[in-house]
């Protein structure tokens, strides 16, 4: 009970940044953030950081974990550029993160890891807490790890270990008070989660209690801080989704509108892996997963189980998409539905693992031997990750072919609220198997559909039997042939059907007679929105376009590049699909690039955006 | 259902190995078996790699994909985890299952995948004119090799068997009977099953196995036969014995006691006489053991779950769709 109600302020956004020791259960502790703010109805991103090392040496800056979430009472497009305040459990977690802090941000630390030996891992000579490296913030110490203790010793069997683990729960506590959200679906989670452990679970509640009374209570916090409820949101079910569950849903959503069993193949890869574990677990809806010997495997699995009739799809990251080059040419040439996942991070080789990064994309357009097309599709988005995965899918079933969906490491691991759809409202896909010929007529495998379509002739479809193959075949019955006309015919064909894909055109967000067009592709929507947005706030007159199909490209494209007397495309890579859009349409499409690992920030694009429009 | 005969499984593709490639015998010898498991063409599936033996697919009359270099066992175990009602066969050369596909040949065989897997052993490369390959003997001379091959050739019998292979058996291309045989036993197993077939290669290794297919083959051919004691030989003259330190030796059978005659036995569990087996002998020299090393019953991979995922995907729809989607913790805005 609070004896002097303490002030309240009332903020439009905010940005909070949970850091701390990779062990010390700050994916956690932001994730149940994420769900009491959701359910307060804010608008909100979220966007983990964590290290490569599963467990790199405590209290190192190589060991920090973060977990940062922005919030908001209106629709917003990123995670936030600058953390409004920093939650650090550790020495580390403070000396790798302050520098991204808001000025006059706040800072909540846990005092009592503060101590000698952990400021040294950190690499600090003094303590910042009690010198003036913190001058410009404003800092709050709060004694976590005595106050877990304090709040464990109520309960019977708890060991002090157990109250040092519970600190995530304390500061998640702490934190839920100064911004007003419920912890009781907090409870119901730890409830839940530690029915089996009765001592771990009364600790980690007393921890987020005693974190929440501290708020209520201590004068060293406050003011309390209202975000309302985001207003003009579309009217539906919402749910919170990372980029990899999304992907997952729409992939499964397909094989239920198109009723073909998913089998999904795939070799353990950061930052893809997810993909296995989320479909493993959906053999209830048809699923099978297999864990190929190796990415080559993968893509040939799930190729065998598509040749058999079955929706097969592979999902790796940059480095197994070398490997599965070859089994995507021969299935350009098998013309069987494929999807490959290219969940990208930044590159080459083995670059960095757990960064983000778009520089696969020329890759994916054409990064096969011989004249080897196929569709290409692109999530903008956590929760886009479902249609584009949906449409990938739906691509391949109904044109034979293999198709690249490419997702990052960002959409993977960052979260937006989700509209869900309704089933029946996702469209129905006709996998339009082929039955068996007239006894006297011919089967024809390499025949073609209005869309330039082969047959799908199953093994076990009688008087259909054919052999398919990476031989080049001849066009209608299928044999081998080395004939050079047919060749061509065939090359043109296969690239035909490529080109004929359905596409819709590209919407362009902003007037005819605009200064400037940024055009964007991939995860970079949002910070491409909330950057324009920012520049026209300035009173500036941008437009803005974001392609989520890169092969084909929209037929609308040319005209609407041409419209405008400038524009820019900023790419995390060097401009690849710049390039792209400059052969295609020879149009000066200038590029803003950024191969750092990490996404776009809404203020650089904004000043890349007023650079570009004044150069 | 009419009677299938040997011409319902040939396909009007013709076929283009060499003349006298050890390739036609075995082409022949699986159509003219496969009539016997009553399976329709339409339920017969073959999966082939790169290589001369990789265009066997398309002189089959049945289902047939022509795939990558060494990556046909990946295709193949896509389709067994789509498709329980198939045949699926794996045709293979040397250089595809044992260089550049060796890693999937492995995996197919310890995941006991339900694929029969020809593996035809010419030792040496023949679509790409003759270098060595990973069966070539040590010190042969081919153009890849031209001052002799230094390393030791990789035994496939031996390698299956490390991988934990049910069902491995080694039959020769002209052995009118032996090979049907061994095939209808692979047939029959209903997990993996790996034939390796010593195949002559007419223009770049011809009579490399002419002591198991002319004058000389009964001396040279040592039939394995389950629960037989393994003697050879155009009397039955030799046998394989069990030497004092444990090890596996030919011998005289007229100057060996009974009891030291090796009795084959294909099904018992620990594959260590199967292995000990396939050391004898040097396949470009002989004698060497041939029909079924190993045959044993173990789960076939993923029994039961196509169907069950089927069953399962024929339950759900548009109500299990929406649950899925609106699972977890969602809001309502109005």
């Amino acid at each position: 009970m609070t004896l002097v109600e303490k002030p309240t302020a009332s903020r439009e956004r905010v940005v909070v940044r949970f850091a701390g020791d990779s062990g010390d259960g700050m994916q956690l502790a932001g994730g149940r953030f994420t769900s009491a703010t959701a359910e307060i109805g804010n608008d909100l991103a979220t966007l983990p950081d964590f290290p490569a090392e599963i467990r790199a040496p405590t209290g190192t800056l190589a060991g920090v974990s973060s977990f940062q979430i922005h919030f908001a009472s209106r629709d917003i497009a990123t995670p936030g550029d600058r953390p409004d305040l920093l939650v650090a459990m550790n020495p580390a977690a403070l000396r790798a993160n302050v520098g991204d802090l808001q000025p006059g941000g706040a800072i909540i630390v846990n005092e009592d890891a503060f101590t000698k030996r952990n400021l040294l891992k950190a690499g600090y000579e003094s303590n910042p807490l009690e010198d003036d490296t913190l001058s410009a913030f404003q800092v709050t110490r709060v004694p976590m790890t005595m106050l877990c203790q304090r709040a464990a010793e109520a309960i019977d069997g708890a060991t002090s270990r157990d109250a040092q683990k519970a600190r995530n729960l304390f500061a998640l506590g702490l934190v839920c008070w100064m911004y007003d959200r419920p912890i009781d679906g907090t409870e119901r989670w730890l409830n839940e989660k530690f029915a089996g452990t009765p001592v771990v679970r009364d600790v980690n509640l007393a921890a987020l209690r005693a974190g929440y009374n501290f708020g209520d209570t201590n004068e060293l916090v406050g003011p309390r801080v209202q975000v309302a409820p985001a207003e003009d949101v579309p009217p539906g079910v919402y749910r919170n989704v990372n980029g990899t569950q999304a992907l997952a849903l729409g992939l499964v959503a397909a094989s239920i509108r198109s009723g073909l069993n998913l089998t999904f193949a795939a070799y353990p890869i950061t930052p893809a892996s997810e993909l296995l574990h989320d479909l493993a677990r959906r053999a209830d809806l048809g699923v099978r997963t297999v864990q190929a010997e190796d990415e080559i495997a993968a893509a040939g699995i799930a190729l065998g189980a598509s040749y058999g009739g079955g929706l097969g799809v592979t999902a790796t990251s940059g480095p197994g998409m070398d490997l599965k080059a070859e089994t995507i040419g021969l299935a350009v040439m098998l013309e069987l539905p494929l999807v490959v996942v290219d969940v990208q991070r930044a590159g080459p080789s083995t670059g960095m693992p757990t960064k983000t990064e778009q520089s696969d994309l020329l890759m994916a357009l054409y990064g096969r031997h011989g004249e080897a097309p196929l569709p290409v599709v692109a999530a903008a988005t956590p929760g886009h990750c479902f249609d584009a995965a949906f449409e990938a899918a739906r691509i391949a079933i109904r044109y034979r072919t293999p198709v690249i969906l490419l997702s990052d490491s960002f959409l993977a691991n960052s979260s937006e609220p989700w509209r869900v759809p309704a089933a029946a409202d996702l469209p129905r896909i006709d996998p339009r198997f082929a039955s068996s010929p007239d006894p006297d007529t011919p089967f024809l495998p390499y025949a073609r559909d209005e869309h330039g379509a082969r047959p799908w002739a199953l093994p076990g479809t009688p008087g259909a039997q054919h052999q398919i193959g990476g031989l080049e075949k001849a066009d209608g019955v299928g044999t081998i042939s080395y004939d050079p006309a047919n060749h061509a015919r065939m090359t043109e064909l296969r690239a035909a059907k490529v080109a004929g894909v359905a596409v819709p055109d590209v919407v362009v967000d902003g007037d005819d007679d605009a200064e400037l067009l940024v055009i964007g592709w991939g995860s970079t929507a949002g910070a491409i929105r909330a950057g324009v947005r920012r520049v026209r706030e300035r009173g500036r007159n941008v437009a803005r376009a974001h392609l989520h199909h890169l092969n084909p490209l929209p037929a609308n494209l040319g005209e609407v590049l041409r419209r405008y007397p400038r524009v820019l495309m900023p790419e995390l890579n060097t401009g690849q699909l710049a390039r792209v859009l400059r052969a295609e349409h020879l149009v000066d499409v200038r590029t803003y690039s950024k191969v750092e690992g990490r996404p776009f920030q809404a203020a650089e694009l904004e000043a890349a955006i007023l650079e570009a429009i004044d150069a | 259902m009419t009677t299938l005969t040997k011409a319902d499984f040939q396909s009007a593709q013709e076929t283009r190995w060499c003349p006298g490639c050890g390739d036609y015998s075995i082409l022949a010898a699986v159509q003219g078996f496969m009539p016997e498991l009553g399976i329709p063409p339409e339920r017969i599936v073959f999966v082939t790699g790169i290589g001369c033996a990789g265009r066997f697919s398309y002189y089959m009359n049945t289902y047939g994909m022509h795939a990558i270099h060494g990556r046909a066992p990946a295709i193949a175990t896509g389709l067994a985890a789509a498709r329980d009602d198939l045949s699926v066969w794996i045709v293979s050369g040397d250089g595809d299952a044992l260089s550049i596909g060796a890693g999937h040949l492995v995996h197919a065989l310890r995941r006991n995948v339900p694929v029969k897997i020809l593996l035809f052993n010419n030792r040496i490369y023949g679509l790409t004119k003759g270098q060595a390959s990973p069966t070539s003997e040590r010190g042969k001379v081919t153009k890849s090799t031209p001052r002799g091959k230094a390393e030791a050739p990789l035994d496939a019998i031996s390698l299956a068997l490390g991988a934990g292979a049910t069902f491995v058996a080694r039959a020769v291309d002209r052995d009118k009977q032996g090979l049907p045989e061994v095939l209808r036993a692979a047939a029959e197993h209903p997990g993996a099953a790996l034939v390796e077939v010593l195949q002559n290669c007419p223009v770049f290794n011809d009579g490399s196995y002419e002591h198991v297919v002319g004058a000389e083959k009964d001396a040279n051919r040592i039939p394995l036969v389950h629960g037989r004691p393994i003697v050879f030989g155009p009397e039955g003259e030799r046998c394989v014995a069990r030497a004092a330190d444990g090890t596996l030796v030919v011998a005289d059978t007229a100057s060996t006691d009974e009891a030291d005659i090796v009795v084959h036995d294909a099904h018992r569990a620990d594959p260590g006489l199967a292995f000990q087996l396939a050391q004898i002998g040097d396949l470009a020299r002989g004698p060497v053991p041939l029909g079924v090393f190993r045959s044993i019953d173990a789960p076939a991979w993923g029994e039961g779950l196509v169907a069950e995922a089927r069953a399962a995907r024929e339950r759900v729809g548009d109500a299990e769709l929406d649950a899925l989607l609106q699972a977890g913790d969602t809001w309502t805005v109005a």
